[in-house]
C-alpha cells in the first residue's frame, strides 16, 4: 500500500526527485521555492548524493551539466530570474544532448517583479529560453500529487529523449500543502542505457565526448535535424492533457498549472447552474496537446483560455484547434492581488457562453 | 634496445590544428605524461572550455566534457562530485578562468574542490583574434587596446595563482612557463603535482602556465619566447604560492 502525506508543493518536487533516483542537486537561493533546497540539503547528505549551494545560478546549471554528463539523474531548481540566467546551460545541455530537470517555481516579473503566482515564464519554457533553436520538454503540474509525479515524468522523459526537461510551477501549487500519494517507482525497464556518459574510458579503447560544438562540413545540420527528429518523436508519443465534461461542451475552458485549478472552479460552477461548459488542461505544455484540441474543436467551436498573464499559451491553443473555433483570452498579469477568483472566471464564462452556437 | 623518449599514450598521433610556435600543443603534451606518469589515462576525464583549447578532445585520448565559456569549473564540480573516483581536470585560457569565468574558478577553488585546474595565460584572447584579456600587461597593444593597455581605463593584468593561493579552499598553486627547456621542465614537474594533489584527495590544484601567442602577438616563436622572459616574467613571477602539505 502507498503512503499519503500532508505536505507542500516543493516538497513533493524533492520526494519526486530522491524517488526517482536524483541524487545530484544544485542550486542557489530564491524565493518561492526555497523549500526544495532546504529539503535536498537535508535528506542528499543522508543518502551519500550531491547537494551544493553554488555560488550563481549560472554555476548550478553548469554543475548539473557535469553530473548529467556522467550519466546521473540530476537536477536544479529556481524562480524566473534564476531561470534567466540558467538558459545559457540549458542550450549547451540541449546542444549537448543531455538530461536533466530544471524546475522553476515562477515568480511574477518582468525583472525583479514580485514573489506572486505567474505564468508569464510560459514563452520562454516553451518557445526555448536560450539560443541556438532547441526544444525541452516542459511539463505544468497543478496539485501538490503532480508536483510529485511529474518530477518522476521528466526524469523518464529527459533520459529517454536526451533533453533537458523543465517543470513549469508557481507559488501557489508550490507553497499549498495538499495529500500527497507516495506511489512506488520503477525506472521503466526500456529506457536505453546512457552509452554516451563520460566515466573516464576504463575498459574502453574509445572516448566518449559531450559536446556541443560542430565545425565539420554538415555535421552542425545533421546534429540540428537529429535534435528536431528527437522533438517531432516527443511531439507525437507524449502528450498529456486533462478533460472533463468534453462530450457536450458548447465552450471550453482551458488554462494550464494554478490558472487551470481556478478554471475548474469556474467550470463546475457553470454545469450547477445548467451549462454545458468543458474542461481541457495541457499537462504537458511541450509537447502542447495538440491531438486534444484538434479533436476537442471537432464539435465545439468556443473556447476561453485562462492565464495569469497577458496571454502566452494562447497563441498555442489557437494553432491546435480547429480552423473554425474561436478562442477568447481572458488573463490576468502577475502582481500582488491580481489572483483571479472562480465567481470572476465564472463572469468569463457567462459573458462568452452561447457565442459561437 | 632502450626507448628514452616516446609520445604519451594519453596524447594522440594527430597533427593540432593550433598556429605556429603555440605552446598549447607542448602544454598539452605535459599534461599527457603526467597522465601516463600516474597511469590514469583511463579513469581520466578532461573539461574542455571555450577558446583555442576547446579541441581537447581531439588530442587527448580520454573522455571529455565540453563547457560553456568560462564555466569548465562548475562542470568539472558536477562531474567529480559524481564521479569521485575519477581523475578530472579543467583546462582553460585567461578569457575564459579570468575574465567570464571569474567567479566559478575562484569558488571551485574556495570549496577546495579536488580536481586538477590548468590556465594558460597568454595575456590574449586567442581564437577571437587578439583582444585585449584580464591579464594583458600595461601598454601591450591588442585589437581592443590598439594604444596599449592604459591601467587608469582597463584595470591591472589579474595575477591568478597568487588570487587563487589565497583562498582557504586552495591546495596547491603554481605559476610556470614553458619558453625555455628548463622552464618546461619545471612546468612538467608542477603539473605532475597537481594531478598528485587530486590523486591524493588533497584538495584544489591549480597551475598557470605562462604561455606565448606569436599569432596575436605579431612576433615569431623566439620573439614570443624572449617576451615571455623579459615582459611576463617580470609581472607574473614564476613560483609556487600555496602547497598545503
Amino acid at each position: 500500500m502507498s503512503e499519503r502525506q500532508l505536505v507542500a508543493g516543493n516538497i513533493a518536487v524533492a520526494m519526486g526527485a530522491l524517488a526517482a533516483g536524483c541524487r545530484h542537486y544544485f542550486g542557489y537561493p530564491i524565493t518561492p521555492q526555497s523549500d526544495i533546497p532546504a529539503y535536498m540539503s537535508a535528506e542528499l547528505r543522508k543518502l551519500g548524493g550531491t547537494f551544493i549551494q553554488a555560488e550563481s545560478e549560472i554555476a548550478s546549471i553548469n554543475m548539473l551539466l557535469g553530473a548529467s554528463a556522467c550519466g546521473f539523474r540530476a537536477m536544479t531548481s529556481s524562480s524566473s530570474p534564476g531561470i534567466s540566467l540558467k538558459q545559457e546551460g540549458i542550450s549547451y545541455m540541449a546542444g549537448s544532448e543531455l538530461p536533466g530537470l530544471i524546475v522553476n517555481i515562477c515568480r511574477s516579473g518582468p525583472g525583479l517583479g514580485g514573489i506572486d503566482a505567474s505564468q508569464a515564464d510560459y514563452f520562454q519554457s516553451v518557445k526555448t529560453g536560450g539560443h541556438g533553436g532547441y526544444r525541452t520538454i516542459v511539463v505544468a503540474p497543478a496539485s501538490v500529487q503532480e508536483m510529485y509525479d511529474l518530477t518522476i515524468l521528466s526524469f523518464d522523459l529527459s533520459d529517454r529523449y536526451r533533453m533537458p526537461a523543465l517543470l513549469l510551477a508557481d507559488s501557489l501549487v508550490g507553497q499549498m500543502k495538499e495529500a500527497l500519494e507516495l506511489k512506488p517507482y520503477t525506472l521503466p525497464s526500456d529506457l536505453p542505457a546512457k552509452e554516451w556518459a563520460v566515466t573516464g574510458k576504463l575498459w574502453r579503447s574509445d572516448q566518449r565526448i559531450v559536446k556541443s560544438l560542430y565545425l565539420g562540413e554538415g555535421e552542425l545540420e545533421q546534429h540540428n535535424w537529429k535534435l528536431w527528429r528527437r522533438a517531432e518523436e516527443l511531439k507525437e508519443k507524449e502528450q498529456r492533457s486533462e478533460g472533463k465534461y468534453l462530450d457536450d461542451a458548447k465552450l471550453i475552458v482551458t488554462g494550464f498549472g494554478s490558472a487551470a485549478r481556478i478554471a475548474k472552479t469556474a467550470v463546475e460552477m457553470a454545469r450547477e447552474a445548467g451549462m454545458q461548459v468543458g474542461f481541457l488542461r495541457p499537462i504537458t505544455l511541450f509537447p502542447f496537446p495538440e491531438k486534444a484540441f484538434a479533436e476537442a474543436t471537432v464539435s465545439c467551436k468556443q473556447l476561453l483560455c485562462v492565464e495569469l498573464s497577458t496571454g502566452q499559451m494562447v497563441e498555442d491553443v489557437r494553432l491546435s484547434v480547429a480552423r473554425d473555433a474561436e478562442v477568447a483570452f481572458y488573463g490576468r498579469p502577475p502582481g500582488t492581488g491580481s489572483l483571479p477568483t472562480p465567481e470572476e472566471l465564472f463572469a468569463q464564462i457567462q459573458k462568452h457562453y452561447g457565442k459561437g452556437a | 634496445m632502450k626507448t628514452v623518449f616516446s609520445r604519451p599514450a594519453s596524447l594522440k598521433d594527430v597533427a593540432t590544428h593550433f598556429c605556429p610556435g603555440c605552446q598549447h600543443g607542448l602544454i598539452h603534451r605535459l599534461v599527457a605524461d603526467a597522465m601516463d606518469h600516474f597511469g590514469v589515462q583511463q579513469q581520466t576525464i578532461g573539461v574542455a572550455s571555450v577558446g583555442c583549447s576547446v579541441f581537447l578532445y581531439e588530442y587527448f585520448d580520454i573522455d571529455v566534457v565540453e563547457a560553456p565559456h568560462g564555466r569548465a569549473p562548475a562542470v568539472a564540480t558536477g562531474v567529480k562530485r559524481a564521479r569521485p573516483e575519477s581523475c578530472v581536470f579543467t583546462y582553460q585560457g585567461d578569457g575564459d578562468l579570468a575574465a567570464i569565468g571569474t567567479s566559478e574558478i575562484i569558488h571551485a577553488a574556495n570549496r577546495g574542490e579536488n580536481f586538477t585546474a590548468l590556465f594558460v595565460n597568454n595575456t590574449t584572447y586567442g581564437m577571437t583574434g587578439g583582444q585585449m584579456a584580464p591579464t594583458t600587461l600595461p601598454g601591450q597593444r591588442s585589437l581592443t587596446s590598439p594604444e596599449g593597455r592604459d591601467v587608469a581605463l582597463d584595470g591591472y593584468p589579474m595575477r591568478m595563482a597568487e588570487v587563487i593561493a589565497a583562498l582557504d579552499g586552495t591546495a596547491y598553486s603554481v605559476r610556470v612557463a614553458v619558453n625555455s627547456p628548463k622552464n618546461i621542465l619545471a612546468a612538467g614537474k608542477a603539473i605532475k603535482k597537481a594531478f598528485e594533489y587530486q590523486l591524493e584527495n588533497k584538495g584544489f590544484a591549480f597551475v598557470e602556465v605562462l604561455s606565448s601567442c606569436p599569432t596575436n602577438w605579431g612576433m615569431d616563436a623566439l620573439a614570443a619566447n624572449e617576451r615571455v622572459e623579459t615582459e611576463m616574467i617580470p609581472y607574473f613571477n614564476l613560483g609556487t604560492f600555496k602547497e598545503r602539505s
